[in-house]
């Protein structure tokens, strides 16, 4: 008799922890601020729909419920920005997504992530929106319709600190190739102490917070070459022309480096910056999002050069410019939802008050045109950026965005880490890269 | 008052009824039915079939991640269920400081999986990077048996108190009886005190079994799969199902793992369960 009491007992507290377990897996989805400005105006103006922005950048939330705050002030229309957290903005979607209030706009990452939902992605052909695009390349369509549009234009290069540079005796006019590129690391790595740097580039971080600097920015080099040899914009199956290249490149990082190639598997992203802020790097690998986190550097000390990997004619090649932050309204919305939604973004790119918190408060380049004089975003990255197009340097394209899947990357990143650490060779990443393409593609459009 | 009881049951029962009904019954079917669906929210979905089950071993990833599992539940079974019940037999004997050495094994259970998963991968980095071997991240070995260190660590203080609470009941006339008729300690360990705290071990082989069967938050947290997902257990293979692939058909094949993964979880258990029971002994 007694036996079963304490069964029960240690059954029942079996069960309890079985709800902490619970409790503590949920934590892991991170947090999520939300600001409901519908009750901060009592009055409101003829307008009946409101709008719900499930916003993808958790740095630019505050910005973002500022500029909803003095919208709703304004016109008297509700506006909810809600921010999911970091690496969490699919799952929210997707939650979201399946209740009775959905966002009204949502994001997607380009045409691969807009193949999950553009059965909820209104037309925005017709739209004012639409008509400001600088150039329809900042729109995806579907056939006629425009389901998604571009709202910030991001560039990425490797960035250097002009200061260390010039130290070792060298300016970016002498790197205009792989070729020059490889000598001056070299010679930076080879002189190191004698410099008081750690290496030529920062730590090539294979943490999950940094591979997407090599699975997915890095390789789109390589992808951007073979489509341009081949005259086509995206492919079900990669042949890997310039794999050759892209391990040239990888090789220089990860030789030419702060650390031991072996360690690699474990660094993150806060590494690599703090290595490049502290001075112990001269090349970081990155794009004009980084600014923030690099400017205590000084304005005048950064720099971003093309990524070179030893292609031919590439002295004309200029930075990755491109976009990965796709606006999208959302087709299941109630009418009077889905006009407030277009006129907030409207009122986004023309007004005063939304097209300085684009420019100014969040630093976005948009791809706009009604961005222009006190209201086009400036640090030295961006202007880097500006100074190779002016130059006539041809931009290199996000090819990133035709990647099969994430499965994919995922994929590349682990075959690169293992070849970093030794544990794996290059034909591990060679096979990752282009049966893993032609694999991940059968399985995600088939 | 029998009386009013057994009008009025249907009132007490019904709140709790409600909440298991709306937050377990309800989302368990609706779970089943999305199997047989495809879908991109749990709201709007089409009807496939079984076309979702078919494409289950479309990659061998779920059947690695099987095995896997599957192996990592018999060696941390094994081991948590051993250490913990050796634990508990060496803080039952009265020495000093006994309580001080019970709370302290039970403590890593308060730490998140996921916290847990992050402090044990750095340590273990360390550790590795010492030795000049690959890091877990890099070799399915030392990340699965990284997974197996980091679960005891985590369990078996968690055991240990379900084995001591058994062994406190084991009557002392029992013992004092079998001491009198000439059992030597082995004896008595062997045949009392281990087929009197049967009950114990009925519960403790399950909770281990089924925990190391599920096994997310740390997984995900410490290996993540790596390298190539070959460090991925079942529950994370049905994640990486899920969210890692474009395409709306591999939400329904997600679904439909997740449903072979239950059926799995549950015949086991009640294996299990019904295995243990029989060793039971009814005081």
């Amino acid at each position: 008799m007694k036996a079963k009491r304490i069964l029960a007992l240690t059954i029942a507290s079996a069960m309890a922890a079985g709800l902490l377990a619970g409790c503590s897996g949920s934590s892991s989805s991170g947090s999520t601020s939300t600001s409901d400005t519908s009750g901060a105006t009592g009055e409101t103006t003829g307008a009946s729909g409101q709008v719900y922005y499930l916003n993808f950048k958790p740095e630019q939330d505050e910005d973002w419920q500022n500029l909803a705050a003095i919208y709703t002030e304004q016109t008297g229309v509700p506006v909810t920005v809600v921010t999911a957290a970091q690496g969490q903005y699919e799952t929210q979607l997707m939650s979201e997504m399946a209740k009775s209030d959905a966002p009204t706009l949502f994001q997607v990452n380009g045409p691969v992530g807009l193949a999950n939902w553009k059965d909820y992605c209104y037309d925005l052909s017709g739209t004012e929106l639409y008509s400001h695009l600088t150039s329809d390349s900042f729109a995806l369509k579907d056939g006629d319709s425009v389901p998604a549009i571009a709202y910030v234009i991001e560039t990425y290069g490797i960035i250097y600190n002009k200061a260390l540079l010039e130290k070792a005796g060298y300016t970016a006019e002498d790197i205009t190739n792989f070729e020059t590129l490889k000598q001056v690391a070299d010679d930076i790595q080879a002189r190191k102490d004698e410099l008081g740097v750690k290496g030529a580039f920062t730590s090539a971080g294979m943490d999950s917070s940094s591979d997407w600097r090599f699975k997915t920015h890095l390789a789109n080099l390589p992808i951007y070459y073979e489509y341009k040899a081949d005259g086509i914009s995206s492919t079900d199956a990669i042949k890997g022309t310039y794999l050759d290249n892209y391990k040239q490149i990888f090789d220089l990082y990860i030789t030419d480096s702060t650390c031991e190639p072996t360690l690699l598997a474990s660094k993150t992203a806060n590494d690599a910056t703090a290595e490049f802020v502290n001075g112990e790097a001269v090349f970081y690998q990155n794009g004009t999002w980084e600014y923030n986190n690099i400017s205590s550097l000084g304005d005048e000390n950064l720099g971003m050069l093309p990524i070179y990997i030893g292609v031919e004619g590439e002295e004309n090649q200029g930075l990755c410019t491109g976009s990965e932050n796709f606006w999208c309204v959302n087709k299941n919305s109630s009418e009077e939802d889905i006009q407030a939604t277009i006129d907030f973004l409207t009122w986004v790119i023309t007004s005063d008050e939304g097209r300085k918190a684009m420019s100014q408060d969040m630093g976005f380049v948009t791809p706009f045109d009604t961005f222009t004089g006190e209201y086009a975003a400036s640090n030295p990255l961006l202007e880097d950026a500006e100074a190779y197009i002016a130059a006539g340097k041809t931009p290199v394209d996000w090819c990133f965005s035709t990647m099969p899947s994430e499965n994919w990357k995922n994929g590349v990143g682990s075959a690169l880490t293992a070849y970093a650490a030794g544990t794996g060779t290059w034909d591990g990443v060679v096979s990752a890269f282009v049966d893993g393409w032609a694999t991940e593609y059968q399985l995600s459009n088939g | 008052m029998q009386k009013t009881i057994k009008k009025y049951w249907p009132i007490f029962v019904l709140p709790t009824l409600a909440a298991f009904i709306i937050g377990f019954i309800w989302p368990f079917i609706w779970g089943i039915y999305l199997s047989f669906c495809q879908f991109t929210t749990v709201q709007d979905v089409t009807f496939v079939g079984l076309s979702n089950y078919a494409k289950i071993w479309i990659d061998d990833t779920f059947t690695h991640a099987f095995f896997f599992t599957a192996a990592f539940t018999v060696v941390s079974v094994v081991l948590i269920n051993a250490f913990g019940f050796g634990l508990a037999l060496l803080l039952t004997r009265k020495l000093r400081g006994t309580n001080i050495f019970r709370t302290v094994f039970f403590m890593p259970n308060l730490i998140g999986g996921i916290v847990l998963g992050y402090i044990w991968k750095t340590l273990l980095d360390g550790v590795l990077t010492l030795m000049s071997k690959p890091l877990l991240s890099l070799d399915e070995t030392y990340g699965f048996w990284g997974l197996v260190i980091l679960m005891c660590w985590q369990q078996i203080g968690y055991m240990m108190i379900i084995y001591i609470a058994g062994l406190q009941n084991v009557p002392i006339d029992l013992i004092e009886a079998a001491r009198i008729d000439g059992a030597s300690n082995r004896q008595i360990l062997f045949r009392v005190k281990i087929p009197m705290v049967m009950p114990s071990f009925t519960i403790c082989l399950f909770l281990t079994l089924t925990n190391s069967f599920k096994l997310f938050d740390q997984n995900l947290s410490l290996t993540a799969g790596e390298p190539a997902k070959a460090s991925q257990m079942l529950a994370l293979n049905i994640y990486d199902t899920f969210y890692a692939r474009s395409g709306a058909q591999w939400k329904g094949i997600g679904q439909a793992k997740a449903v072979v993964f239950f059926l799995l979880v549950v015949v086991i258990a009640l294996a299990q369960l019904r295995l243990t029971r029989s060793k039971e002994v009814q005081q």
